[in-house]
């Protein structure tokens, strides 16, 4: 009880969107770009000309359920 | 804070990616060798002239493999940390590790079990070349679809939190979950381009290594990103990370 009293406890605190917003925005923007990189570039659509990133990713695209080909 | 968060997020992300890798390599390469199997033997009995390799196949299977489950699983950890400092204190008193497992629950069941329903992971000789657009775009959009249904459901529960008790608002908010799924369901078009004599026990152990690999990679990320962000909001909570959090 004495503990209540001496140290109390606190809750889970909120991280205020305007300081989250910028850094959801960027990091969230590079991650997708890596994701699509494993996912479907060379695949749907392509950025790069070739096949070779198509080829190097064949299985882990395959096997993370992406649709390959 | 955020930027601590997205790096042990991302760090987090690319141990699961490791052990995501080792998963693969054990349940799931061997299914690609048969369905690769598989495709040769049919390219060589239309009388096609094999197709020149590119990449090798050791190469693919490790190497190539690793680089994908591992940038994968490091964007993974980055974008569910970001979810995490969103959810966090929103959810109301629970604390980092219980609300890094409920995202990762909720993610896996959003991201990956509902939408591979729709559409399931294939193995290489599955799949018609020329609707690669139209599948992937179909993929997409399921996911898509699938969060927003689960964001949705999320905050149906908390405006029905008070009113029902905590149990019952969990229960109509997951019942509209899988109403709105029923309906994109439907909607949607169906994808069956299993090809004739492809092994039935070749898809099945692939798709289910699949959603193996998956489950690795959000069990990992759920339950480490939670240990670990707990020292780090533990600060702001001004809360010692030796105590518990309700």
């Amino acid at each position: 009880m004495s503990d209540t009293t001496f140290a109390p406890s606190y809750g889970p605190v909120a991280i205020p969107v305007r300081e989250l917003l910028p850094w959801a925005i960027f990091a969230g923007l590079m991650l997708m770009m890596a994701i699509y990189f494993v996912g479907a570039e060379e695949g749907a659509t392509s950025l790069i000309r070739g096949t070779a990133v198509h080829e190097f990713l064949h299985d882990g695209r395959h096997l993370l359920g992406f649709p390959c080909h | 804070m955020v930027g601590k968060l997205l790096l042990r997020g991302m760090l987090v992300g690319l141990v699961a990616g490791i052990l995501a890798f080792a998963f693969a390599r054990v349940y799931g390469e061997p299914q690609v060798d048969q369905a690769i199997a598989f495709e040769e033997q049919q390219a060589q009995a239309a009388g096609e002239t094999p197709e020149p390799e590119m990449i090798s196949r050791a190469t693919q299977a490790g190497i190539g493999l690793a680089t994908g489950v591992l940038v994968y699983g490091a964007a993974l950890g980055g974008l569910f940390s970001l979810v995490f400092a969103y959810a966090y204190g929103r959810l109301g008193s629970l604390g980092p590790r219980g609300t890094s497992a409920l995202i990762a629950l909720l993610g896996f069941l959003a991201v990956i079990v509902v939408p591979s329903l729709k559409y399931p992971a294939n193995p290489p000789a599955v799949g018609n070349a020329e609707t690669i657009g139209y599948r992937t775009e179909l993929f997409f959009i399921m996911i898509v679809v699938s969060i927003a249904a689960m964001v949705a459901a999320v905050g149906l529960a908390q405006r029905l939190w008070n009113r029902l008790g905590a149990w019952n608002a969990s229960i109509v908010a997951g019942l509209a979950f899988l109403v709105v799924f029923a309906l994109v369901k439907a909607a949607l078009p169906d994808i069956n381009e299993v090809p004739e004599n492809f092994s039935a026990t070749v898809l099945w152990q692939f798709r289910i290594a699949s959603l193996g690999i998956q489950l690795v990679l959000w069990t990992v990320v759920g339950l480490g990103f939670g240990a670990v962000a707990e020292r780090v909001v533990a600060v702001r909570d001004q809360r010692s990370p030796t105590r518990r959090y309700a």
